[in-house]
């Protein structure tokens, strides 16, 4: 019995070491293809940064570089390589570039510096979550006022749906700029764009979490003598539960991109989307990609927090599989 | 004031109206889940117009659906030329190229299992990452015009197609696969007789996932920078001369173009996977 569950185990990890072993390899292919390809985006700028500072460069006149290819650029000036990786504004910076930017922006500047990315990252989350937060609550509320009412069934749900096919984002620097013209700014307009980007996903999830029982579950309260209350709360709401964290795990990364997206028209003040988007008007590639990865870091921390969330409630309902 | 009395009453009147379909005989029919939902809009927009006229909303918060009407009526030639700017050139050569290159990934995915352990993870951390963001960067490499929205877009659509088509790829069962090696099938052969075809419900959920990501792709890749048209730029230079209601034509032009576009995948799906369960039931 042991002997079986040890080499099972043992079995396991080898599957999991092979896993890890495949994830490691293609994540090094895609930094190694990153650091090829940064080469020739940036041979041109290098050459001319050469150029202006003296040095011989094949062919000597931007005009003849501008309309050849990069790789001939690159095998004609083989010495130029080491510093496409080390420019101030590349086109495409190097992953070693982005790295000591985001450790430089996090870890060494006070969190309460206009230049920290933690700063400019809470800005963002704190928007993210006000919004997640309303969107979720008032998106659970009308899915139960949806499956317990006919009449809101039948002419809502048609307009969740629908919703979900539009690019209902276009919205956001209006609300934006007529929040801003009755006097509201700051956290709330931003948090009103997430809200509505991860209430419909939340909607249209847990209006099908809560129809999950079957017609058998159905029943077999009805011959409890159930109420509808009681019904609800020991059947619907339990059985929902998957649906609710898989619409979550939507819902949380639309209001990432609502409240990234609602930084844009401001002006570029404080968030991430400020950062990206002066990061653009300046030509700080740096800038744009640590706050590119800053919002991917942030992405993945919520997703994993709910993910967690999920397992763990799955698992003292014991619905884990 | 009126108005207002007036848009209490029009709500009082649809949920009546409503409420009596829904209860009443018919409610199981089609035209009774073709009009509720119809009446329901209707009544909103009857209520929008009575509030918005009843209480002087102005014109820079909320325009009515009149005047948003007769502006998108006035403007049809400037709506269609954003339309094939942004829709048209941006969002479909990007959905196209990204599906197409996704499909083709995910057939090699499913082809080597090293591929599959390494990038699924990869594939599905980065589809749940604020992809959009990559707007400024492929804007400052690829310019100003359609190509950069197109280049966003393809980079949104690519991992939820692959993670989905190579979800779909798997779909056939240990006994099927068995069969076809009974009738010693090659690989392309039980892929194309089984495996394609018992993958194509998974293939065109990615594909409609994608149809919004590819319009909310090529439209915010606007806001980033443009040429002197589109619908992403239209909606930003319009909200700064305040001009409401071109804003609100334009989000309609986006909410029309969104649902045919899903709708023809949609379409499309129902004839290819017609003897799927959830087609026929």
């Amino acid at each position: 019995m042991c002997a079986k569950a040890c080499v099972r185990g043992i079995r396991m990890s080898s599957a999991g070491i092979k896993a890890v072993w495949a994830v490691l390899t293609v994540v090094g292919v895609i930094i190694l293809f990153w650091y090829a390809a940064s080469v020739p985006m940036n041979i041109k700028g290098v050459l001319t940064e050469f150029e202006r500072a003296g040095e011989e460069v094949d062919p000597p006149k931007a005009v003849d570089r501008r309309d050849m290819s990069e790789f001939e650029l690159v095998i004609d000036n083989p010495y130029a390589i080491d510093e496409t990786w080390e420019q101030d504004r590349p086109r495409l910076p190097a992953p070693h570039q982005v790295a000591e930017e985001l450790w430089e922006t996090t870890v060494e500047k006070k969190i309460t510096s206009k230049r920290s990315l933690i700063y400019h990252a809470w800005v963002t989350l704190s928007a993210t979550m006000l919004g997640f937060a309303i969107g979720t609550g008032l998106g659970i509320l009308l899915a139960v006022g949806i499956v317990h009412s006919r009449v809101m069934d039948l002419s809502v749900m048609p307009w969740a749906i629908v919703s979900q096919t539009i690019p209902i984002i276009a919205l956001a620097p209006m609300i934006i700029v007529v929040l801003y013209s009755i006097g509201i700014q700051g956290i709330i307009p931003k948090a009103i764009i997430s809200a509505y980007l991860s209430f419909f996903p939340v909607v249209v999830g847990m209006v099908k979490g809560l129809r999950s029982p079957d017609a058998m579950q159905l029943d077999l309260l009805r011959t409890y003598n159930a109420s509808q209350s009681q019904g609800f709360w020991k059947l619907r709401l339990p059985a929902s539960m998957p649906y609710l964290f898989t619409s979550l795990k939507i819902g949380i990364a639309a209001s990432l991109v609502g409240a990234i997206v609602g930084e844009l028209p401001t002006g570029a003040v404080a968030g991430l989307g400020a950062r990206l988007l002066a990061g653009s008007y300046y030509g700080q590639t740096v800038q744009i990609w640590s706050a590119l990865f800053a919002a991917a870091i942030l992405a993945a921390c919520l997703v994993g927090l709910l993910g967690m969330l999920e397992r763990t409630v799955l698992k003292r309902m014991g619905m884990a599989q | 004031m009126i108005p207002v009395l007036g848009a209490f009453g029009v709500w009082l009147f649809g949920w009546w109206l409503n409420s009596r379909l829904a209860s009443g005989p018919y409610s199981d029919t089609r035209m009774v889940r073709f009009l509720a939902p119809l009446i329901f809009g209707l009544t909103v927009i009857a209520i929008w117009e009575l509030v918005v006229r009843g209480l002087d909303v102005p014109l820079v918060i909320l325009p009515a659906p009149s005047v948003i009407a007769v502006r998108f009526a006035d403007s049809v030639p400037i709506l269609w030329a954003d339309f094939v700017q942004t829709i048209i050139k941006g969002a479909l050569s990007g959905y196209l190229i990204g599906c197409g290159s996704a499909f083709l990934m995910a057939i090699a995915v499913d082809r080597w299992d090293f591929l599959r352990l390494g990038l699924l993870p990869v594939g599905n951390f980065v589809a749940a990452l604020p992809i959009v963001g990559t707007a400024p960067i492929l804007v400052m490499w690829f310019g100003f015009d359609w190509h950069s929205k197109a280049a966003v877009v393809v980079v949104m659509v690519f991992f939820p197609m692959l993670v989905n088509t190579v979800a779909g790829l798997r779909e056939a069962t240990a006994m099927q696969r068995d069969l076809m090696e009974t009738y010693a099938a090659t690989y392309w052969q039980s892929f194309l007789k089984l495996r394609l075809p018992a993958a194509m419900p998974f293939v065109f959920n990615g594909l409609k996932i994608s149809t919004t990501l590819a319009l909310i792709g090529a439209i915010v890749a606007e806001f980033f920078g443009s040429p002197t048209l589109g619908m992403g730029f239209r909606i930003s230079t319009s909200v700064g001369q305040l001009s409401l209601d071109m804003v609100w034509a334009e989000i309609v032009v986006a909410a029309l173009a969104g649902t045919a576009f899903y709708g023809l995948v949609a379409m499309i799906e129902k004839g290819v996977t017609f003897w799927h369960p959830s087609q026929r039931g």
